[in-house]
C-alpha cells in the first residue's frame, strides 16, 4: 500500500505544486487525472523519489520512504515510466531491459517483454535507444522495462502522450494484459477516458489538491459530464 | 611472453598468445616474431625499424595482426609500418599498442602507418591503445596514420584508446581518389591528468568520393582532449565530421571541426557537441535500481561501445 501523509511540494522558486495531499492507495489499478498543471506528474515524481516533499511523509507498505533515494526506492519495488522517455547514445534496447530486470537476460526473454508491448523483438533488440526510434516506440520500450522489473508498484506518467491513435488502441490492450497478469499496484496518470475506464479507482487532482477519489463507477460519470466543466478527460 | 605481456596482448588484440596466420609481434623495441601467409608477406625493413606488409591483389577474407607491446620502463621507439593492399582485396588489419610501465621513466611508442589501398580494395583497420602500470613513468603513444585510397576503395578505421595512455597525439591524413570511401570511428576516454589530441585531415580529391569522421570521447578528472578535423572537398564529393564528447569533473575538451569546399558540388557537414551526462539519463537508470555511479558507468560504456 502506498500512503501520502500531508504531502506538500514547492518548487525551488517557491511555487506550491501539491498542497497537503493525503492519500491511501491499495487497489490494483488506480488512475490519476486532472487538468494540465494540476500536480499529477509531481505526484508521480515524489513517489519515484525524483522530487522530495517540502513537508509530509510517503510510506510504502508501512515503510517511510520519504528520505530514500531514487535507487533505494527502485530496489524496494517502485517503478516509474517517464512521460518523455529518455534517449541514450549506444545503450541498446536489450541493455535497458537487462538492467530493468536486474539480471543478464537472453534474447528470448527480452523478446517476450517486447512482444507484450507490441514490438517485433528481432527488429528492436539491438537498436540503440536514441533518436532513431519514434516517440511511440520509445514509449513501448519504456513500458517493457516496467514489465521486466515486475515490482509491487508501477507508476506510469501519461503513457498515451505522444503516441498515435493506432498505437493507442494497442496501448489499452497492453494495460489490460498487465492488469490481468501482474499482482502489484498500477498507478497511471492519464487524461484518457479509455484508460480511466479500466481502472478500479480514480483520483482527481486539481490545483495541487485531491479533488475527488473513489471507485471508477462513482468518479468517471462526473468527469464525463461536460456540464460540470471537466472536459479535460475527453481530450486526445 | 611473460604474464604482463600476455595481458597487454589480450587488451589490445583480444589474443591469448601468438596469433595464427600472418602477423608481426613487436615486444620492447624488438621484432619478437612474424609470419607471412600465402597471400600476405611481412618483410622487416632494412633501413629503419618497422615492417612492410604486402597483400596480394584479390586476397579476400584474411586478416593480419600487428600488435606492439612495451613492458620495460623507459623504452622509446619510432616504428614505420607500410601496408600495400592490392587491388580487389577484402581484408582486416588489427593493430594495437599496449604499454605496462612499472617504472619511473617515460615509455613511448610512436608508429607511422602508411596505407596504400589499391583500386576496389576493402580494408577494415582496428586499432586499440591501452596503458597500465603502477610506476610514475608516463605512457605515451603518438600514432600517425597516412591513407592513400585509390579508385573505388573502401576503408573503415576503428580506433580506441580507453585506458591508461597518459599522452597521445594522433595524426591521420587521408587522400581519396574517385569513388573512394573512408569511414573513421574513434573512441577515446581520458582520466587523471591525461592529454589526448587527434588531428584528421581528409582530402576528398576524387569525383564521388566520401568520408565520415566520427569521434566519441569521454574526458574525466582533470584530463584534456583536443579534436581537430579538417575535410577538404576538392571535387564532387561528400564529407561529414562529427565530434561528440562527454565532459566530467574538471576535464577540458576542445573540438575544432573545419570543412573547406573547393568545388561547387562538394557537400560537407560538420557537427560537434560537448556536454555533461544528462541528468535525466542518470535518473532513468536509477529508477531501474542502479546507483548513481553504476548509472554513470552504463552511460559511458554505451556511449563508447
Amino acid at each position: 500500500m502506498l500512503e501520502f501523509k500531508n504531502v506538500s511540494y514547492k518548487t525551488p522558486d517557491g511555487k506550491e505544486i501539491l498542497k497537503n495531499v493525503t492519500l491511501q492507495i491499495n487497489d490494483r489499478f488506480v488512475a490519476v487525472t486532472g487538468p494540465n498543471g494540476s500536480g499529477k506528474s509531481t505526484l508521480a515524481k515524489l513517489i519515484a523519489g525524483i522530487y522530495v516533499p517540502t513537508s509530509g511523509k510517503i510510506l510504502l507498505d508501512g515503510v517511510d520512504i520519504t528520505d530514500l533515494s531514487i535507487t533505494d526506492r527502485a530496489n524496494l519495488g517502485v517503478s516509474f515510466a517517464f512521460q518523455q522517455p529518455v534517449r541514450f547514445k549506444g545503450i541498446t534496447v536489450k541493455d535497458l531491459i537487462s538492467i530493468a530486470s536486474g539480471k543478464k537476460i537472453n534474447v528470448s526473454e527480452a523478446c517476450q517483454y517486447l512482444s507484450e508491448v507490441g514490438l517485433c523483438a528481432k527488429d528492436y533488440i539491438n537498436r540503440s535507444v536514441d533518436g532513431s526510434l519514434s516517440g511511440g516506440e520509445l514509449k513501448r520500450i519504456e513500458i517493457a522495462m516496467i514489465n521486466a522489473r515486475g515490482t509491487k508498484l508501477s507508476v506510469f506518467d501519461e503513457p498515451e502522450a505522444g503516441i498515435d491513435l493506432w498505437s493507442f488502441n494497442n496501448l489499452i490492450q497492453v494495460f489490460r494484459n498487465m492488469y490481468e497478469r501482474t499482482r502489484g499496484t498500477i498507478l497511471i496518470i492519464s487524461h484518457q477516458e479509455r484508460i480511466l475506464d479500466i481502472a478500479d479507482k480514480i483520483i482527481v487532482i486539481s490545483g495541487g489538491e485531491v479533488a475527488a477519489y473513489g471507485a471508477k463507477a462513482e468518479i468517471l460519470p462526473t468527469l464525463l459530464d461536460t456540464r460540470m466543466g471537466c472536459r479535460f478527460t475527453k481530450e486526445g | 611472453m611473460d604474464a604482463i605481456q600476455k595481458t597487454l596482448l589480450e587488451q589490445v588484440a583480444g589474443l591469448h598468445d601468438v596469433p595464427q596466420g600472418a602477423y608481426s609481434l613487436r615486444i620492447n623495441g624488438q621484432l619478437h616474431g612474424k609470419n607471412s601467409s600465402e597471400n600476405i608477406s611481412i618483410v622487416k625493413k632494412e633501413d629503419k625499424p618497422g615492417i612492410d606488409i604486402i597483400i596480394k591483389p584479390g586476397t579476400k577474407n584474411e586478416s593480419v595482426h600487428i600488435p606492439v607491446l612495451l613492458s620495460q620502463t623507459g623504452i622509446k621507439e619510432l616504428v614505420y609500418n607500410d601496408f600495400h593492399i592490392g587491388e580487389d582485396c577484402d581484408i582486416t588489419i588489427v593493430a594495437g599498442c599496449g604499454i605496462h610501465n612499472g617504472g619511473d621513466e617515460e615509455s613511448e611508442h610512436s608508429g607511422i602507418h602508411t596505407f596504400y589501398v589499391g583500386k576496389n580494395a576493402k580494408l577494415k583497420y582496428i586499432e586499440k591503445h591501452y596503458g597500465e602500470g603502477d610506476g610514475n613513468g608516463k605512457n605515451v603513444m603518438n600514432p600517425t596514420t597516412v591513407a592513400i585510397l585509390e579508385e573505388n576503395s573502401y576503408v573503415e578505421m576503428e580506433t580506441a584508446q580507453i585506458k591508461g595512455v597518459d599522452s597521445t597525439r594522433r595524426k591521420t591524413k587521408a587522400t581519396l581518389a574517385d569513388g573512394a570511401t573512408l569511414i573513421v570511428r574513434e573512441k577515446i576516454m581520458t582520466h587523471g591528468d591525461q592529454f589526448a589530441e587527434t588531428d584528421f585531415v581528409v582530402d576528398l580529391n576524387g569525383e564521388n568520393c566520401g568520408t565520415h569522421v566520427v569521434s566519441r570521447s569521454v574526458a574525466k578528472d582533470r584530463s584534456r582532449q583536443s579534436f581537430l578535423s579538417q575535410i577538404n572537398g576538392n571535387n564532387r564529393c561528400s564529407g561529414h565530421t562529427e565530434c561528440d564528447a562527454i565532459i566530467m569533473d574538471q576535464a577540458q575538451v576542445v573540438a575544432i571541426p573545419k570543412i573547406e569546399a573547393n568545388h561547387i558540388e562538394a557537400g560537407l557537414i560538420h557537427e560537434a557537441a560537448i556536454g555533461k551526462i544528462a541528468g535525466e539519463q542518470l535518473i532513468k537508470l536509477m529508477t531501474l535500481g542502479l546507483s548513481e555511479k553504476e548509472a554513470e558507468a552504463e552511460i559511458i560504456n554505451g556511449f563508447l561501445k
